[in-house]
């Protein structure tokens, strides 16, 4: 079989499309480059990203798709499962070779795929608006930092900026080390550079905070403490919501991570 | 000065908790170059140990109460520690939180102290503050004040994107038994003045677009199940009542907890009601989602609600001459009246049916909980049966397959070999 490797980005997986369909070269495989291992039988063809042809298969989709099923194929893509590009890719050629209804399909598992993906991928951007926690520095920042599942910062710029549009903030994914910034004008994609070494926020305490910053972290933390009802306890439901994994990002939750 | 503030917030987080509603949806308020905004599907910032949402910094302004509630945990003769926020304290830890994302919005509510118009003008003052001084635009849920005056409650209506005021008992005669000042009428006439000017602005907005949002989230309430002896079919004609009749967004059940050794009600080491509670909600939603009508799963012949199974299974089970029905033939009505058949399943089947006939493993993918939905329905490669199962036969199958996450231990006999 016959594969295609291409860059991982979204522009790439697009210009694949296009060149299937300039060689109709039969059932293929797509491969992020980062999991490519060269086979002996097989030929691969290298995909190299190209914006125009990208913009041209763009344009075709929305002939098929309307706009909620686009963004369904463009989260899929967020996800990062190693096979989800394949599958992509194969949805896509099936769209425009005449089934343009396929990712209704649900009977079917590439269809399926896609929709329960984009929902994984649509509940992890819903629990970075609601766990993301800011702590204003001693510069006014407001700064976080986030560890999804998914890459889904593309996907909660537009709510950060409308939302906070008063204050300047900064949220950075550990995970994929970048960020977003907003300076109350515009939103602007930002890598820290870690070769040069900066002091942590955490180790010199209070120095580089807001002076009120300590007050609101234990008035949140008691709020969190009182609300509760002990009397209705249940730690199952609790971490079904709260999974552990995002606990060390939640300001309520660092009481009980040091007393884990 | 700190430590007084988070002493008052230990006592007025944690005197306004018993009030469950906690949603932030439904209000699409925008951001106008200040902070803030709603979200129309609501966003949950935090679940506490006892697995609620936190998406409101929920709190009361004092807990001072001229009233003698038996339910309340703020009630005038209870020996609790009483405090008073200020205007201010509320605003500036409303901002602060808000800012930080801690939470989605603010819930106001109070003890009444000295009058109900001059508690509500208190609210109404601090909530004013936050969207005109503060330039504020994220939720505000607002309590009504029972007996507070019309002009009052349709000026808070203004800023507020949800209003609410509880029934606290089902029925009257409930209320009358734990509560002797107060009545259903006090409930509603405000639910009536609200929802009347929400239908009112609706109008005017058709005409002028620029017209003001009122209440734009609706309103709610709350009634508090197992503290009085109402039965299941009471509590949900009430609610079915008060859902037509001020078309209110949602009503919240939230089983009583043991705060008070008053003998009118359940001894305080008594379990709250939570499986109860549970059974309640799922009948809610079916009126509210699902289609069903209150009478067709709580009536005179079925007046409680069964513990052991689902009210849409037990529904079923009462109507097995409606099943089995063939998935790739019947209406979407149909098809989620059908116990393990969701709302999203069933649009999945709707949409996949048309490129075939489905099968047993396509649903099981799709997300039918095929274990309980297999005895209602008949798709591509259901095997053939002779002669059917009753009721009782499915109800125990259905049962031993499966095991309640409200049972704290397994009551399955361990098998032999």
């Amino acid at each position: 079989m016959k594969q295609y490797v291409f860059d991982g980005s979204w522009i790439g997986l697009l210009t694949a499309v296009f060149e299937w369909f300039e060689r109709r070269d039969g059932t293929v495989q797509l491969i992020h480059e980062r999991y490519y291992q060269p086979e002996v039988f097989d030929t691969a063809l290298v995909i190299r990203s190209h914006q125009e042809k990208a913009i041209r298969v763009t344009k075709g989709l929305y002939k098929y798709l309307n706009s909620a099923q686009c963004r369904t194929l463009y989260c899929t893509f967020l996800s990062e499962i190693p096979r989800c590009y394949d599958v992509l890719m194969q949805v896509l050629i099936r769209i425009f070779s005449g089934q343009p209804d396929a990712l209704n399909n649900y009977g079917d598992a590439q269809a399926l795929f896609i929709a329960q993906t984009a929902k994984s991928v649509e509940r992890e951007k819903h629990r970075m608006k609601a766990f993301i926690r800011f702590e204003k520095s001693g510069d006014g920042l407001f700064f976080a930092t986030a560890e999804p599942d998914f890459n889904v910062l593309p996907l909660i710029t537009e709510f950060f900026r409308k939302r906070y549009a008063d204050q300047p903030w900064l949220i950075y994914d550990v995970k994929r080390k970048y960020g977003l910034h907003f300076d109350t004008q515009k939103v602007s994609e930002v890598i820290i550079d870690t070769t040069v070494i900066l002091p942590d926020l955490n180790t010199i305490a209070g120095t580089r905070y807001d002076e009120d910053e300590l007050k609101y972290k234990t008035l949140w933390q008691q709020y969190f403490s009182s609300t509760n009802i002990t009397a209705r306890k249940n730690m199952k439901l609790h971490l079904q919501h709260v999974p552990k994994r995002y606990w060390k990002h939640l300001t309520e939750k660092q009481y009980a991570l040091q007393n884990l | 000065m700190n430590d007084r503030v988070q002493e008052k917030l230990a006592i007025l987080a944690d005197a306004a908790k018993y009030d469950v509603s906690c949603s932030s949806s439904g209000s699409k308020r925008e951001n106008k170059g200040g902070l803030g905004n709603a979200s129309r599907s609501g966003i949950c910032h935090s679940y506490t140990e006892d697995g609620r949402c936190v998406s409101l910094l929920k709190i009361l302004l004092t807990n001072h109460c001229i009233y003698d509630c038996a339910f309340c945990v703020s009630r005038k003769t209870n020996d609790v520690k009483r405090a008073a926020f200020t205007v201010e304290e509320v605003v500036d830890l409303t901002m602060n939180f808000y800012r930080r994302n801690y939470i989605e919005g603010l819930f106001l509510s109070s003890g009444i102290f000295k009058n109900a118009d001059y508690t509500m003008e208190r609210l109404l003052r601090i909530v004013k503050k936050l969207r005109l001084e503060e330039n504020y635009n994220g939720y505000i849920h607002l309590k009504t004040i029972p007996g507070a005056s019309e002009e009052l409650v349709k000026e808070a209506g203004r800023y507020a994107d949800r209003m609410s005021i509880n029934l606290e008992m089902p029925t009257e005669q409930g209320l009358k038994m734990v509560a002797p000042d107060k009545s259903h009428e006090d409930v509603k006439k405000p639910l009536a003045w609200v929802n009347n000017q929400i239908l009112e602005y609706k109008q005017d907005r058709k005409l002028i677009k620029s017209t003001p949002g009122f209440v734009p989230a609706g309103q709610s309430t709350q009634m508090v199940v197992g503290a009085t002896p109402e039965n299941d079919l009471q509590i949900m004609h009430t609610a079915a009542h008060y859902y037509k009749t001020f078309s209110l967004k949602r009503i919240y059940y939230s089983g009583y907890i043991p705060i008070s050794a008053d003998n009118r009600l359940p001894a305080i080491d008594s379990q709250p009601p939570l499986l109860r509670e549970h059974r309640l909600y799922q009948t809610d939603w079916l009126m509210r989602f699902y289609g069903f009508k209150v009478d067709e799963i709580l009536n005179n012949h079925h007046p409680s609600l069964d513990a052991e199974i689902d009210p849409k299974f037990s529904w079923a089970l009462r109507h097995l001459d409606l099943f089995p029905i063939d998935l790739n033939k019947v209406s979407y009505g149909m098809l989620i009246r059908v116990p393990g058949v969701g709302r999203q399943s069933a649009q999945k089947i709707i949409e996949a049916r048309k490129f075939g006939k489905l099968y047993i493993h396509q649903l099981k993918k799709i997300g039918v909980a095929y274990n309980r939905a297999k005895y209602f329905i008949r798709c591509a490669d259901t095997p053939f049966e002779l002669g059917h199962l009753q009721s009782h036969q499915i109800r125990s199958l259905v049962l031993s397959e499966s095991s309640s996450k409200f049972l704290k231990t397994s009551s399955s006999q361990l098998s032999l070999f």
